[in-house]
């Protein structure tokens, strides 16, 4: 005669975690951020800098650089914008698909930096809103890193479900 | 031969307005008319195989305005040529060289782009740093260097930047740190 089994397992209480929606997606949302990178000046060097070995963006989950928009989750707006690629520029965040963050990397894409000049856009926040401005001429990559951790505290305290469906409901009606 | 003799023989076959030596280098002011004639001669009979670059100077204020200034150049004499001609404003047209030599064609839409001069005879006058609707030529002095408003719907648009007090300026002194700051001097002072 066999030993009857007990219908509750036990192990099965290590397998199962009780959170919140929201704090599930928030916590998958910011840390697999993959960057846009807008790299239009001497600041893409420094964020060249922070992919590579010594900073290594890949500890923080942001180390895909996806060149097509469709596929990216951050837009970091490294250099100056000139109004001769501001509307290019507009036109890649707007492929971007929701939900979507912009770093303006560096004083130029801050506000226009030293080009106080005809030719450049006085800070990419005139076309995008901007979530995270880092200072800087350029900024290090340290700096950088500061930015996106900024960045995924600011998405920590997002409700996810409800801006999302916020969001959606504008682009309905 | 040397500089002195292509100087020589273009004064001889053409009309040079001024001579200016500085420094050891010479610039010949000629007349607008000639200076396809000119360069074709400085080219193929005096041996200058390489032009530099082609700019423009605004005096504003002076008539005539415009200045283009031709650097001519032979590359294994080493040496070095300047023409310059005068441009008014009624008339901001100058024949291009473009079919002497080809670099002439981007320094000559980089003019036309920046000052608003014309070359006639240009195979492709076309703004070549700002876009194609752009209403105004930012280099001339009367430009304001904050720029103005203009919008070409779907390409670009520009706004005036805050200058914020400026543009600062720096000039060479031997003040202190803190006075040598430019952000410390205005142009006006």
């Amino acid at each position: 005669m066999p030993e009857a089994t007990a219908a509750y397992d036990s192990k099965v209480e290590g397998n199962v975690i009780i959170t919140r929606v929201d704090a599930a997606i928030n916590w998958m949302r910011k840390n697999s951020l993959w960057p846009m990178p807008m790299g239009l000046a001497c600041c893409a060097i420094e964020l060249m800098a922070a992919g590579a070995a010594r900073f290594d963006i890949a500890r923080f989950g942001a180390e895909v650089m996806r060149f097509s928009p469709r596929q990216s989750d951050v837009m970091i707006v490294a250099g100056t914008v000139t109004y001769k690629m501001a509307l290019a520029v507009q036109r890649i965040w707007d492929q971007m698909p929701e939900p979507k963050w912009c770093i303006a990397m560096g004083a130029c894409a801050s506000s226009g930096g030293m080009y106080r000049s005809y030719s450049v856009l006085q800070g990419i926040d005139q076309l995008l809103p901007v979530d995270v401005y880092i200072s800087g001429c350029p900024p290090r990559p340290e700096a950088l890193l500061e930015g996106l951790m900024k960045l995924q505290r600011k998405i920590n305290g997002e409700s996810s479900l409800m801006d999302q469906k916020r969001v959606l409901i504008e682009s309905f009606s | 031969m040397a500089l002195s003799d292509s100087i020589a023989a273009l004064e001889a076959k053409f009309q040079v307005l001024s001579k200016n030596e500085f420094r050891g280098e010479t610039a010949l002011t000629v007349r607008r008319e000639d200076i396809v004639e000119i360069c074709r001669f400085c080219k193929e009979s005096l041996g200058f195989d390489y032009l530099l670059d082609i700019c423009s100077v605004d005096n504003f204020g002076e008539e005539p305005r415009f200045e283009v200034v031709y650097e001519l150049s032979k590359v294994m004499e080493n040496e070095h040529l300047r023409l310059k001609l005068t441009v008014s404003e009624d008339e901001p047209s100058v024949a291009s060289i473009s079919d002497i030599w080809p670099t002439a064609n981007w320094h000559e839409r980089e003019i036309y782009d920046m000052m608003g001069i014309t070359f006639t005879g240009h195979p492709d006058l076309r703004r070549i740093l700002m876009w194609e609707g752009y209403p105004y030529y930012p280099l001339r002095k009367d430009f304001p260097l904050g720029g103005k408003q203009s919008d070409v719907p779907d390409v670009a648009f520009t706004k005036a930047a805050p200058l914020e007090g400026g543009p600062f300026v720096t000039t060479p002194t031997t003040a202190t740190t803190k006075d040598r700051e430019p952000r410390a001097r205005r142009m006006d002072d």
